[in-house]
């Protein structure tokens, strides 16, 4: 295992998605590459950061508008 | 040298599979004609759809369009939801249709989906710097949803839809798949160097060496 093929498996490797024996000799390279456990760390720290993120509350005049969009359509449907 | 351990991330399922206990509940009553639980609804998923919306669009009256065509395409389909997914999980297939429409109505010529993506050298990360144990803490709230935005909007249109499905919204490969009308390996090769160019993205502002 070299650093380029830590690199095409890397989504593999962090998804899991990876049999034990592909899995095992991933980890055995990490034991002595800085570099590559680096690049893991980190781009899982970037998956991680994106997914936990919340999303900013909505402006009020966007709600505001959505709601009365909601309103008039809701309406025209039940009609 | 490095210290911190490098592990895969731990295996849990995709909320794309999970679903909440009052959901059915909620989609139940709101097929009945219940507009108040199609509002909660609304309001459970009105801030995560306008930001996906934006992240596609990059443009907040165009993600204003689509979360309201979202919601109200929802509400007129809700007769077609079966159930075999989240409610969100479907919601958001309607909302990446709608704001896809958009981008290429906005630009014609610059979205596709379909092209071919290179694979090879320039995979190969060329900033390699630790970044400690939770450094999006060095940031407030806002601060850190304005350096996430702005970094996902330098993404190429297909590696950010395609991130935006699989890390943000935590759908699976198949899903994101089906939702774009892409093969499983597009998928994965958009995902990595996607998850590859973000990090690159993220190290200016994480790197330990910018807060040292």
């Amino acid at each position: 295992m070299n650093c380029r093929s830590i690199v095409k498996e890397l989504s593999n490797y962090l998804d899991e998605g990876l049999d034990s024996t592909l899995k095992d000799s991933i980890e055995k390279h990490l034991e002595h590459c800085d570099d590559c456990r680096v690049v893991v760390d980190t781009t899982k720290k970037t998956i991680q950061i994106f997914c936990n993120s919340e999303p900013a509350p909505l402006p009020e005049d966007t709600k505001l508008r959505l709601r009365e969009a909601l309103v008039k359509r809701l309406r025209r449907v039940r009609a | 040298m490095s210290t911190s351990k490098a592990n895969p991330l731990p295996a849990r399922p995709l909320p794309s599979q999970v679903v909440k206990d009052d959901e059915p509940i909620l989609v139940a009553a709101a097929k009945a004609g219940d507009i108040s639980a199609f509002e909660t609804l609304v309001g459970r998923y009105e801030r995560k759809i306008f930001r996906l919306a934006q992240n596609i669009t990059q443009n907040k009256e165009d993600a204003e369009d689509v979360m309201q065509e979202a919601f109200l395409k929802a509400y007129e389909h809700l007769g077609e939801f079966q159930g075999n997914s989240r409610f969100y999980t479907w919601l958001v297939r309607i909302a990446v249709n709608q704001a896809l429409m958009k981008l290429r109505k906005r630009r014609p010529n610059q979205v596709s989906l379909d092209e071919e993506v290179d694979t090879g050298e320039e995979l190969m990360p060329r900033e390699v710097e630790d970044w400690g144990p939770s450094p999006e803490e060095r940031y407030k709230q806002s601060e850190l949803g304005g350096i996430l935005s702005s970094t996902i909007a330098e993404l190429d249109p297909s590696f950010r839809i395609v991130f935006q499905l699989r890390d943000i919204e935590e759908m699976s490969t198949e899903e994101t798949a089906e939702a774009l009308g892409l093969s499983i390996p597009a998928v994965k090769s958009r995902l990595l160097r996607a998850r590859l160019k973000l990090r690159q993205k993220l190290n200016r502002y994480f790197r330990r060496s910018e807060n040292s």
